[in-house]
């Protein structure tokens, strides 16, 4: 079986030592322990998996560790810059779009991916863009909220 | 605890939701709590019940001996550096109680939001606690942590002058420094706290802050820890990682029921580092790594036999037939007779109503990572219920409790369904064999298969009312899914409300406002329905039947803002409203809800329902946090709409068949209608907690509202699963 030994992580190229089938989301978590991306179904329909390869939102739960390879890989451990929030997790804190926040990195990776081919997305855009996430909690609302306000657009204060 | 009480008492049947305090035996020595914590200051807080021990053996004693009380709820300690520590045996799973209760303590205690950290659900460091569900963190567990923090603040006080040589009532605690009248001297929470090595008990006379002198409670703060989640670094079970862990995996029956026939696992253990496990009807394996344990329980060959077992089709005729060998029953006692009040009805009516089971469905499935060290027990796992997780450890591998620890990190929510401990007792038993830590994380199949169900049911109504809009007649039955939220707030001379425990066919249990959903369902179906039938507005209708105020106030609120009965809805689309009271909480919802032509996805003949607008008021007493409080309230009711138009879960012949997300429809963000959230805020009531209650309104106001855009009722949850037939 092919074997994958090296990944660029969040900017960084790191030694592994996996068979290409392996899924991404298991070499990040148990190999990396990059455990911010997290398992929420392994069938690709929840979400809570995303990264971003060369910038595109992707469920790492159903990608083998061979697709990324020689790729860029973002997790959501790699979007602070200097130890600083980025406006996507600023706004997600302001706009409370979480409670338990298991889906949140993945939320904020979506989010990133469709903030990057559309600045300013209108309400519908971000529902259509951020449908295959799924909030068991229900901050879907807020969740909007804080993309119009990472985007510089929020219309209204979210009611505090 | 009056609370939890009249829970049992009154209504709630204790298979659903477990209310037993366990006989636990707390004994900490007050040279224990020394050693735990070194130096500072630690306030212990007895339960209730102690306290009442207490004053019954008269007051002699207390705070003398060395001996502690032996119920305690809480304890705060303040450490040398002036930073407070709170401990609580309640866990976070996303209602937001860390930063709630985190609030309160600083509140009573005068010092910054950010110097007090609580530390909670862990079995070693935190007072017993039943569990984290009821909705009763807010109403039982703060006003406790604000008793300690209020009598720490008293004693700070006491102990500062001392050391300023001032008069204890000429100094006052603001931001965490002690201060006089001039301000001429000063002392830090640290400076008195340095050096000290003292445990007090609280006295259980110590007044706690009322809501309208709160000043860091009552305020919209942010999650005290959200930086971790945005960043990904907060450790939920399944991210911990121990030295020498392996991974699990456990080989699940053919179906519900089935019997062991035959094992063989030679393939799997051919793998290399792959144990299998096997101990009765149990069969797991560990493996260095997630795949191989995947490969090799799946290399694994059993034989079992399974029985006949019931399908969706048979469901609600199975559950009509009375519980064998079960507790419970329950209902309020009759008032009135039924026969007199259908007597003097001008319109009667008898309708049923059906609830399907559904899944909570956590996003975080049930984890655990065991990890032995001799004898003891060290168990990380999501759990609403850490202690009675240690006692299923306990009980399971038949060691003393004391050599069991279950820490439970804040958890990828619950809702209910995670008042269980069978993932960590796998995890434990594959460590056991394996002798090192082993990881469990059970995948979304298993979750929506091995977890439990929130219980299907039916409910009979029987009503009589008079053209002025007087209910005069009401007999309720609910068979299986609970008595939660059955009484009623219509004032109403003859009823006769019961509940009828039954034997499910799917292992159920707890869930988000219980049984509530489908009583305020069939409820405020039925309610409707009778408005209609006397030709009477379903707001108007409600009013003129309910006296409680606080009801009245939310219907009131709900509907101003919703703008009921000034516009008419468009075509297409219809309104609904819904009232209802629980767990202390008192809520009204208006809906609109749009009917639109099907999507390609589904079936042509059948049209969409799409609830496109929620208005909901909700009082709870004094609100702690609204920015919280308003988000729990906004995703109790898009969960709610899901088990409102499609939830469901089909089974046949002992097994799940729809165990994804891609069959298991849950809400995303196109079902997630524009909601605006009334906050009644009573500072004048004690704050009861808001967990639950809102989820109950949603579904009879979307049926009400189906039926004001179609003329069709539909009685069924889900209500639309398969899209709206229309003739």
């Amino acid at each position: 079986m092919a074997k994958v030994t090296s990944l660029n992580v969040n900017g960084k190229k790191l030694a592994v030592d996996v068979d290409s089938t392996v899924s991404l989301l298991a070499v990040l978590r148990n190999d990396l322990d990059l455990t911010g991306s997290k398992y929420g179904c392994g069938e690709g329909q929840c979400g809570a998996c995303t990264v971003l390869l060369d910038g595109v939102a992707t469920r790492s739960c159903i990608t083998q560790v061979g697709r990324a390879a020689g790729k860029q890989i973002t997790t959501i451990e790699g979007i602070e810059k200097d130890g600083k929030l980025q406006p996507l997790q600023e706004a997600f804190i302001k706009a409370d779009a979480m409670q338990c926040a298991y889906c949140t990195s993945g939320m904020i990776m979506s989010a990133s991916a469709l903030l990057s081919r559309n600045p300013k997305p209108n309400r519908e855009e971000i529902v259509t863009g951020m449908n295959g996430n799924i909030c068991r909690c229900g901050t879907y609302q807020r969740i909007v909220e804080a993309i119009q306000i990472a985007s510089g657009q929020a219309t209204k204060e979210v009611a505090r | 605890m009056i609370e939890e009480q009249s829970l049992v008492n009154g209504i709630e049947p204790d298979r659903y939701e477990l209310f037993e305090s366990q006989n636990y035996n707390f004994h900490f020595a007050r040279r224990d709590f020394i050693k735990a914590f070194g130096l500072g200051i630690v306030f212990i807080v007895p339960a209730a019940r102690a306290l009442a021990q207490q004053r019954g053996q008269g007051e002699s004693g207390r705070g003398a001996n060395e001996r502690l009380p032996n119920d305690i709820d809480a304890w705060i300690h303040i450490n040398e550096d002036g930073g407070v520590t709170a401990f609580t045996g309640k866990v976070e799973v996303g209602q937001n109680t860390r930063t709630t209760m985190t609030q309160s303590v600083a509140d009573e205690l005068h010092v910054p939001l950010d110097s007090v950290h609580l530390i909670m659900g862990d079995t070693d460091l935190t007072p017993f606690d039943m569990g984290t569900f009821g909705s009763r963190s807010t109403p039982t567990m703060a006003p406790q942590l604000r008793k300690a923090a209020a009598a720490a603040r008293e004693m700070l006080i006491a102990m500062a002058a001392a050391q300023l040589q001032v008069e204890p009532k000429d100094l006052r605690i603001v931001d965490a420094r002690f201060l006089n009248h001039d301000k001429s001297k000063t002392l830090t929470l640290a400076e008195v706290a340095k050096g000290r090595k003292l445990v007090k008990v609280i006295p259980d006379d110590i007044a706690i802050t009322q809501p309208k002198d709160w000043t860091i409670a009552g305020t919209s703060a942010e999650k005290v820890d959200a930086k971790n989640f945005v960043t990904g670094k907060h450790r939920y079970t399944s991210d911990v990682k121990r030295e020498g862990m392996l991974y699990g995996k456990v080989v699940r029956p053919a179906t519900f029921n089935a019997t062991l026939v035959s094992v063989d696992a030679k393939a799997a253990e051919a793998i290399p580092g792959v144990k299998v496990v096997t101990d009765g009807t149990f069969i797991g394996v560990v493996a260095p790594d997630q795949q191989a344990a995947t490969k090799a329980a799946n290399a694994i060959a059993v034989d079992w036999k399974s029985p006949g077992q019931p399908t969706n089709a048979e469901l609600f005729d199975l559950l009509r037939k009375p519980a064998t060998g079960q507790r419970g029953g329950g209902g309020s006692r009759p008032q009135g007779s039924i026969t007199d009040g259908l007597a003097a009805a001008d319109k009667k009516l008898e309708q049923t109503y059906t609830v399907q089971y559904i899944a909570h469905a956590p996003l975080e499935p049930r984890a655990a990572v065991a990890e032995w060290n001799g004898d003891k027990l060290t168990v990380w796992t999501g759990s609403q219920r850490p202690f009675g997780v240690k006692s299923e450890l306990a009980e399971a591998f038949h060691i003393p409790e004391n050599k069991v620890r279950v820490i439970v990190p804040d958890t990828g929510s619950g809702y209910g369904g995670k008042h269980t401990g069978e993932c960590a007792v796998e995890a434990a038993r594959l460590a056991k064999a394996a002798g090192k830590p082993v990881k469990l994380v059970w995948t979304r199949e298993e979750e929506f298969t091995w977890a439990y169900f929130r219980p299907a049911g039916v409910i009979d109504i029987k009503s009589g009312v008079k053209n002025d809009g007087t209910i005069t007649a009401w007999e309720f039955h609910n068979y299986n899914s609970g008595a939660s939220g059955i009484q009623i707030k219509y004032d109403i001379p003859n009823n006769d409300i019961r509940f009828h425990p039954s034997n499910s066919p799917l292992r159920q249990g707890s869930y988000r406002g219980l049984a509530a959903t489908a009583n305020h369902f069939a409820r405020e179906s039925h309610i409707d329905e009778l408005a209609h039938a006397v030709n009477m507005d379903p707001l108007e209708f409600r009013l003129k039947n309910i006296k409680d105020d606080r009801l009245r106030d939310v219907l009131q609120a709900a509907a101003k803002s919703f703008g009921w009965g000034k516009a008419k809805p468009e075509r297409g689309h219809g309104f609904g409203i819904a009232c209802g009271f629980e767990k202390g909480g008192y809520i009204a919802t208006c809906a609109e809800v749009a009917i639109e032509p099907p999507s390609d996805k589904e079936d042509k003949t059948n049209k969409r329902v799409r609830v496109i607008r929620v208005v909901e008021a909700f009082e709870c007493g004094a609100v702690v946090n609204p920015l919280h409080l308003r988000n729990q309230i906004e995703g109790a009711i898009t969960m709610a709409i899901g088990g409102a138009l499609f939830e469901s879960i089909q089974f046949e012949n002992g097994k799940i068949l729809n165990p994804h997300f891609a069959s298991y429809r849950v809400p995303r963000f196109n079902d997630s209608p524009a909601i605006e959230v009334v906050l009644v805020n009573r500072k004048d009531i004690p704050s009861a907690g808001a967990g639950e209650t809102p989820i109950v309104g949603l579904a009879p106001a979307v049926a009400n509202a189906i039926f004001n855009a179609t003329g069709v009722r539909l009685r069924a949850l889900p209500l639309v699963p398969k899209g709206l037939t229309v003739s």
